[in-house]
């Protein structure tokens, strides 16, 4: 038990995130309101995103825009120290993520209203009962 | 072995298949619909028996089509054995085309071009699978005939027709793929090749358990062959118009089976692994259970046509029976039973169909007096009839002298009652028929109304006739079949 | 260098584009657009594929920057294979399914090609992709798209499918980003070639094995693996059926492409059949999928939907193939995505012209069927022959494989389960032969029968129909060339 502490707490982030997906995806299966169900997959996805952000943090680095960059020919003299960026490539591919992730939650809220304008409900029980009485399937 | 390479085995195969687009597009126009099925007939058997005199010289014709993985492949090669079925299947196909004209003209069937043209898909197939030269191109043709026949059989669309056709796929092609596919892919994986060669293909690496059970899933899985217990569909099927009976139960689709069966056990297990392992009487006894049950079911059968399908399965156990006794009389004796049986039976079939043209009569009980009106038809009854029970002077005669000789060859006098026996039932069912029906009081005996002769249409009579003659010569001339196993099982 | 594997997904994403733009001026130009952006990709496919097979595996740089940096597309056999088959089949349908577009969503033409070639391009560019994080974000195209095509069905039912559908699809992708987020912790590098170099050093790491697990069960969700199927039912029957027809046969497939990219190419096999202990379990779970799919198959009353649980049994065929640890197994299912491809789009294509004809296809309408619609059901028969596995269709030879494999690896459960299966599926399509070919009215011998009036679907659907079904024969046939020449080279 006491060399799990230690564990937990050098990695809180991953916990964290862990948290957070736990939290989205209980939403999007407990729930019944569809608009709660569409906020739980954005927390899901979201907090995907937080882990892979957090894969590139350095201690004590800064953000990744080379200082002296312009200038003179002392800049391509200047010796650059990765350490001392955190690694854009996981911000990078995260904003590929965040516009697949809006695009997804634009089309389920199109879905959603769509599903609004047929049956003016959003609570799934609702819906069930709804189709049930429009009969059997095409 | 000397082999050529020769087109002639795919295009015996793909002639009737090359002319069903010929019959559909002449559906409205029967006649010449006909024509081409003659035109069509006869070149395939022109073609198979151009390729006997290179066979009977010792050589044999082989043709790749594809090759699908190292040992299997999609080949033809004619040997003696493929090129006796398909002298059968092929003639056949020509006497059953006349009679069917006949038949389905005299009832004013419908879907006569869908009938045709499956029939031709059937013929393509059995040939296919006469000249299958592995293991691979045999179970293609034989599921193709398999769903090309169901049409056949379900013919009529009629509520017993669909249960039939069920019963008929079940068996058929359960068995097929449930017991055959398995047992064929684990040959593969354990010797690398599905050829069927003289000596088998197991070369040593099989051991007795795994002989056995392998044995056993090819013999009942090839269920074409009537093997009891899944012989069920047989008398189902009987509701097919009878040319569909005829050939292809009489004739084709059974004799598939048991030429399948012959095959897998000369050439993919061979007969001295089989005679090594002790495998003969176990499918001896398999056979014997079937000759004699069948032939006691057929006793009580009313039903002409019904009665005729127990005396298939029973003798096509006989052709089984024969291989089994693994003795070289024993194999001749059962590998020419599938030429005389299928003469004799088609004969038999003939007669059942035209009697019911002619008289609407299923049921033997109503056929007392027939043989007055119907001469010819019931004398080549009595033909047929001889030559499945195995009397002088048809060609049954001499398979079944064969095989009780080879019973003794191979020691296993026992097993020569089973076929005293069963030849006895034989008579038993086959000749109070004629009896009664030369003899017997017709209806219009009993209202005294003078007798007239009224056979059915020709097209009906001339087949059953030349069958029934064949029956006959077959018994004088047996020759160029018996050289065709010497030659094809190395005798 | 030539650029013909850019040309593969770039051509349909640009006529997306302008089958979009056309679609606001006149609505009837998107399909002759679309066509010819289809047509640009099946011919670059198959440039690429001769290309392949003759002088080995292309790798192409997006924009001409390096890998591991610069995104890449690798080309080897199995993928030119799996583009050729894709934009084949997308071409194909097209085609198709002018007719069909125009009765079931004729408002809406345009927007139904523009997203038709907004999926095919995601498909496309999932095969050809050499990049990890770049098959999330294609994926997702496909994904998208996909969702937005379930909704434009059936009215009352397709959107609400559809949103329970974004929503496992949603999980599936998220469970496979966050294993390449493992990855990419572990290695450093999301080009899949370099990712594989790293790897081979570091089989023990506990990273590595999550990172393989949420890649896994990410790609199985996607590809509608027993359990995880639950989406597919419900989401290909509501589509309409022009898309159904394209995505039944593509989209699952393709993802078995994916997983067996990411275990032959990415973890290796050394990795997944020596380290890692799932593969007995693994096929345990497709021998259930099996035969679960089969008999759920078995108890549905309509047809669309007795389809859609065939493709999860025969999913069950090819995760078990490649899991099996044998060249033969995985030979199995690199051959049976070809063939199930084929023979579900044979499939979907013939039941796309019954809906066409019949508007519905619950078992009972097929009454008749043989009679009024002799063709597509020929076809249909033949599709079905295939699935049950008989000779000479292709079915039966990528079953072979699978048997074959599954005898040495001592999986003689997998081997039950694929002969099980098949008697299940020819039970299945036999009750529809008995309902189509028996026609209601029983006629005794005498009357003849007044000849059915044939009232086939239109010229394009049959043509198509016709073509495909006698490329199973043909693909059957030619299977021993298929798996020497691009098979047996790619798994050496």
């Amino acid at each position: 038990m006491m060399d799990l502490l230690p564990l937990i707490v050098a990695k809180y982030n991953y916990w964290l995130y862990v948290i957070l997906m736990m939290i989205g995806l209980y939403a999007m299966i407990a729930k019944n309101n569809l608009i709660k169900k569409l906020v739980g997959m954005n927390i899901f996805q979201t907090a995907i995103i937080l882990f892979y952000v957090s894969i590139g943090y350095k201690r004590d680095a800064t953000i990744p825009i080379i200082q002296n960059a312009h200038g003179g020919h002392d800049a391509h003299a200047a010796v650059i120290h990765a350490a001392d960026y955190i690694n854009p490539l996981p911000h990078v591919l995260m904003l590929t993520a965040i516009v697949v992730s809006v695009a997804t939650f634009g089309v389920a809220m199109a879905l959603a209203v769509r599903v609004y304008q047929r049956y003016q409900t959003l609570e799934e029980d609702e819906l069930r009962m709804r189709l049930v009485d429009i009969g059997p399937e095409k | 072995m000397e082999t050529i390479i020769s087109i002639k085995p795919l295009l015996a195969v793909l002639v009737s298949l090359f002319v069903i687009p010929v019959l559909v597009s002449s559906s409205s126009k029967p006649n010449v619909r006909e024509s081409w099925i003659f035109i069509a007939g006869t070149i395939k058997l022109v073609l198979v028996l151009s390729m006997l005199p290179v066979i009977l010289d010792g050589k044999q014709i082989v043709l790749t089509l594809f090759e699908i993985a190292p040992g299997a492949s999609i080949a033809f090669r004619v040997d003696g054995l493929g090129m006796l079925f398909a002298i059968v299947a092929s003639s056949l196909y020509i006497v059953t085309s006349i009679y069917s004209i006949g038949y389905m003209r005299g009832l004013d069937e419908h879907g006569q071009t869908r009938f045709v043209s499956f029939f031709a898909l059937a013929i393509s197939a059995t040939i296919g699978a006469a000249f299958s030269a592995n293991l691979l191109t045999l179970y293609l043709f034989y599921e193709i005939l398999s769903l090309a026949t169901y049409p056949l059989v379900a013919h009529h669309q009629d509520k017993t027709s669909r249960i039939s056709g069920r019963r008929y796929l079940t068996f058929i092609l359960g068995t097929s793929i449930a017991l055959v596919l398995p047992a064929m892919i684990y040959c593969y994986h354990v010797t690398g090749t599905l050829e069927f060669s003289t000596a088998g293909i197991f070369a040593g690496q099989l051991s007795k358990p795994a002989a056995t059970v392998l044995l056993l899933m090819f013999v009942f899985g090839f269920a074409k062959a009537g093997i009891m217990p899944f012989h069920t569909w047989l008398p189902a099927a009987m509701v097919a118009p009878t040319p569909v009976s005829a050939l292809l139960h009489a004739v084709a689709v059974v004799k598939v089976g048991v030429f399948s069966i012959v095959r897998v056990m000369t050439g993919i297990f061979g007969i001295d692994l089989l005679a090594h392992f002790n495998l003969g009487i176990v499918v001896m006894c398999i056979a014997s259970v079937t000759i004699l049950t069948a032939s006691c079911i057929a006793l009580s059968q009313d039903e002409l046509k019904r009665r005729l399908a127990y005396s298939t399965i029973s003798q096509l156990s006989y052709i089984i029976f024969g291989v089994a006794l693994l003795s070289p009389q024993g194999l001749l004796g059962g590998v020419i039973h599938i030429v005389m049986h299928a003469f004799g039976k088609i004969t038999l079939f003939f007669c059942a169909g035209a009697i019911y043209v002619a008289t609407g009569k299923k049921y033997i009980s109503q056929m007392s007096g027939l043989g007055k009106k119907m001469p010819f038809t019931f004398a080549a009854f009595f033909i047929g009839a001889l030559g499945v029970i195995g009397l002088p002077p048809t060609g049954g005669f001499y398979s079944k002298w064969n095989l009780i000789l080879g019973t003794l060859e191979a020691q296993q006098t026992i097993f020569m009652l089973v076929l005293l026996v069963s030849s006895f039932l034989n008579a038993f069912y086959f000749l109070p028929i004629v009896y009664k029906g030369f003899f017997g009081k017709s209806e219009e005996e009993n209202d005294n109304i003078p007798v007239k002769i009224n056979e059915a249409n020709l097209c009906l009579v001339i087949p059953l006739v030349i069958t029934a003659i064949i029956s006959i010569v077959l018994f004088f001339y047996p020759t160029v079949f018996i050289n065709l196993i010497k030659v094809g099982l190395d005798l | 260098m030539n650029n013909y594997p850019a040309l593969i997904v770039v051509a349909p994403l640009l006529a997306a584009l302008f089958a979009g733009l056309a679609a606001w001026i006149e609505e009837r130009l998107s399909y002759p657009i679309a066509l010819v952006g289809l047509a640009v990709s099946m011919f670059s496919a198959f440039k690429v594929l001769m290309q392949v097979i003759d002088s080995g595996a292309i790798q192409y740089r997006m924009a001409g920057w390096a890998p591991p940096m610069g995104i890449e597309y690798r080309i080897d056999l199995l993928n030119a294979m799996v583009l050729l088959l894709v934009s084949g089949i997308a071409f194909l349908n097209l085609i198709a399914s002018y007719k069909s577009v125009d009765q079931e969503i004729n408002d809406r033409a345009g927007s139904f090609y523009t997203i038709y070639l907004l999926f095919v391009t995601g498909l496309l560019g999932v095969t050809a992709t050499g990049d990890l994080f770049n098959l999330y974000v294609l994926i997702e195209i496909t994904s998208l798209t996909s969702y937005a095509m379930v909704a434009l069905g059936d009215r009352d039912r397709g959107p609400l499918a559809s949103l329970n559908y974004v929503f496992i699809g949603v999980i599936g992708a998220s469970f496979y980003l966050l294993g390449v987020g493992y990855l990419y912790m572990q290695t450093g590098s999301l080009n899949m070639a370099d990712v594989a170099n790293i790897l081979s050093g570091i089989h023990g790491s506990s990273t590595v094995l999550v990172a393989f697990i949420l890649c896994m069960i990410g790609i199985w969700i996607k590809m509608a693996l027993f359990p995880l199927h639950v989406w597919l039912p419900n989401a290909y029957s509501y589509s309409p059926v022009a898309f159904a027809r394209i995505v039944a046969p593509l989209m699952t497939k393709v993802m078995v492409y994916v997983m067996i990219r990411m275990m032959i190419t990415v973890f290796g096999r050394e990795y997944i059949f020596e380290t890692l202990n799932l593969a007995d379990a693994v096929v345990w779970l497709a021998t259930i999928a099996i035969i679960a799919g089969a008999a759920m198959a078995i108890s549905q009353k309509n047809l669309k939907k007795m389809l859609t649980y065939i493709i999860v049994c025969e999913i069950g065929y090819m995760v078990g193939g490649a899991w099996m640890g044998n060249q033969l197994g995985m030979t199995g299912a690199i051959l049976h995505i070809l063939n199930d491809a084929l023979m579900t789009f044979a499939l979907f294509l013939a039941v796309g012209n019954m809906v066409y004809k019949l508007k519905t296809v619950d078992l009972i309408d097929l009454k008749g069927l043989f009679g009024k619609m002799p063709w597509t059901m020929t076809g249909f028969v033949l599709a079905a022959f295939s699935i049950i596995g008989v000779p000479p269709t292709c079915g039966f030879f990528s079953k072979w494989y699978l048997i074959l494999g599954a005898f040495e690896a001592g999986a003689y459960h997998f081997a039950a389960a694929l002969v099980i299966s098949s008697l299940l599926c020819a039970v299945l399509f036999f009750k529809i032969f008995e309902i189509s070919f028996f026609e209601p009215m029983s006629k005794g011998h005498g009357e003849s029968h007044a000849s059915v009036a044939i009232e086939e679907a239109p010229v394009s659907m049959l043509v198509v129909s016709g073509l495909v079904s006698l490329s199973l024969i043909i693909a059957g046939l030619y299977s021993g060339t298929i798996v020497n020449t691009i098979i047996l080279p790619f798994l050496k």
